[in-house]
């Protein structure tokens, strides 16, 4: 077990590990890091560590689930068993379970469905190392993986929390922020359409300091959206460039 | 809870709610009928029954000694369990559980956990080794809609109904003395949904307007009107201003709904 510290902000203002009260920590999306998926993306927040998988739209499996006027999305977040401090048992949680279906309903308005009806989706994130909001993190994984496979959507699906640590409302929270300080609200955005898909809560915070909590998470979440279009657009944008030198030879 | 309903009355549903009007004449922000009981289980440590317009939940709980958490060797054990019992709807099935009841226990932890409702310190009795751990179970018997609010309201009566039994420590063992004593309850937290149809926000829903609804939110208020925990559900969005409209109703109906709780 780590120590708890006595103050997550100093007198500078500045948190555990340097950064401002807005500052998000360090990103990093690649799109496509698994050959066999129809779409997928890695991704490093802080020091989580998150591969996300999309196959589909395939065959329902089993087949009394499919839907006859759209497609079935599913969603599997899983932690593996080294991703955390104490060596977490594979079998799924009740956490997992939960998060599963938050990150699916945060992904769903932004997918057009009905185009396959009679298919499923599979969704799978994989979380090989968390340091905090990896449901964020997962969702921003997870929206990545889905455009990497072409699946047509109306908007990117983008995540991140605020929360409040020290009496101060902070951005991005990481592990020792979530575990001790006093709120953490993960948002999910679909950017261009200016809809929350995922709202969860846990903590204490009044009206007032909610609604500052929502607004900064939202802030975060465009700064993110915009590293998320930089990682797609490196990716098809060499397959371009690939693509052409290959028929120039 | 994929249940059918007809495309008309999914249509007239969501076109009386664009009036501002329900299907059983409510307002938007009204609850229905609400009745609550407590102490109908005799074999329970503590219990209660909320019959929300149709739908029934009956909330037991029961004390065990039990060791702590390692992290919280000074602090009790919370379990909620949620049942969504094959008798209460046609959708609800036999068999382990579920997503949607996983969901539901969670909701109704967190709402009880992150007020702080109950002063878990008061339930060590060997601290690091041996404390009580108390388990509330819901069982939901009918399902005619928000099954969230009317679990969480039973489960903060059922706590507050909840008789500790008395003990002494002598030497290595735990006497049980005759007698009880409440639960050290501290907060009461109230939890609210609002599901949202078209662009209206709908409070405590229809099993029939659950439906046909976007999505929803659900607010757990303490007794200081902060927010303690929020679940948003089902596959549609809200608009940021969306959410700040439901916390200020939240708010107001967790004032109405705390003076139904008795303490």
């Amino acid at each position: 077990m780590n120590e708890k510290p006595e103050k997550l902000i100093d007198k500078k203002g500045l948190r555990l590990d340097g950064r401002k009260p807005n500052e998000l920590r360090p990103i990093k999306f690649e799109v496509g890091a698994i050959t066999s998926a129809d779409g997928s993306a890695y991704v490093e927040q802080g020091k989580n560590k998150i591969l996300a998988g999309v196959y589909g739209p395939r065959e329902v499996h089993p087949r009394h689930l499919a839907l006859q006027d759209r497609t079935v999305l599913k969603c599997r977040y899983h932690m593996a068993p080294f991703s955390v401090q104490e060596r977490k048992s594979p079998a799924p949680s009740r956490r997992e379970v939960e998060l599963s279906k938050v990150i699916r309903e945060s992904l769903e308005p932004a997918i057009f469905m009905e185009y396959y009806p009679r298919t499923m989706i599979d969704v799978f994130v994989e979380v090989l190392q968390a340091d905090g909001g990896t449901r964020c993190a997962s969702i921003n994984a997870a929206a990545l993986a889905l455009a990497d496979s072409g699946i047509p959507m109306r908007d990117l699906v983008v995540a991140c929390a605020a929360g409040k640590v020290d009496d101060t409302i902070v951005l991005d929270l990481m592990d020792t922020e979530d575990k001790v300080g006093s709120a953490d609200v993960p948002v999910a955005l679909m950017p261009n359409l200016n809809a929350v898909t995922l709202l969860q809560m846990d903590g204490i915070l009044s009206l007032e300091e909610f609604e500052t909590a929502v607004n900064l998470a939202l802030e975060g979440c465009k700064q993110i959206y915009a590293v998320q279009k930089e990682a797609l657009k490196t990716k098809y944008v060499t397959t371009k460039e690939e693509n052409k030198e290959e028929a120039e030879e | 809870m994929a249940s059918v309903i007809t495309r008309v009355k999914q249509k007239q549903i969501a076109q009386l709610i664009a009036k501002g009007k329900r299907l059983d004449g409510r307002e938007l922000t009204d609850y229905r009928e609400m009745k609550l009981e407590q102490g109908i289980i005799e074999r329970a440590e503590g219990s209660a029954r909320v019959l929300l317009g149709k739908t029934e939940v009956v909330v037991g709980t029961k004390i065990e000694m039990g060791e702590p958490f390692p992290d919280t060797p000074n602090e009790g054990v919370l379990t909620v369990n949620a049942e969504l019992v094959p008798l209460a709807s046609p959708s609800f099935e036999p068999g382990p559980p579920d997503e949607n009841s996983i969901e539901l226990a969670r909701i109704v932890d967190r709402g009880i956990r992150e007020s702080k409702a109950i002063n878990v310190e008061k339930l060590v009795i060997e601290p690091g080794k041996k404390v009580f751990v108390i388990f509330v179970d819901v069982y939901v018997l009918n399902h005619d809609g928000n099954l969230i609010d009317a679990s969480a309201l039973a489960a903060m009566a059922a706590l507050l109904n909840t008789k500790m039994a008395n003990y002494e420590i002598d030497g290595d063992e735990v006497k049980i003395k005759p007698g009880y004593e409440p639960l050290p309850i501290k907060r009461h937290p109230i939890t609210v949904t609002c599901a949202k149809i078209g662009d209206k926000l709908v409070v405590d829903p229809l099993l029939e307007e659950e439906q046909v609804m976007d999505a929803r939110i659900s607010m757990a208020i303490d007794d200081d009107d902060n927010i303690c925990a929020i679940q948003k559900g089902g596959s549609g969005y809200f608009e940021p201003k969306q959410i700040f409209e439901a916390s200020k109703i939240a708010k107001e109906k967790a004032n109405e709904l705390r003076k139904k709780l008795k303490w």
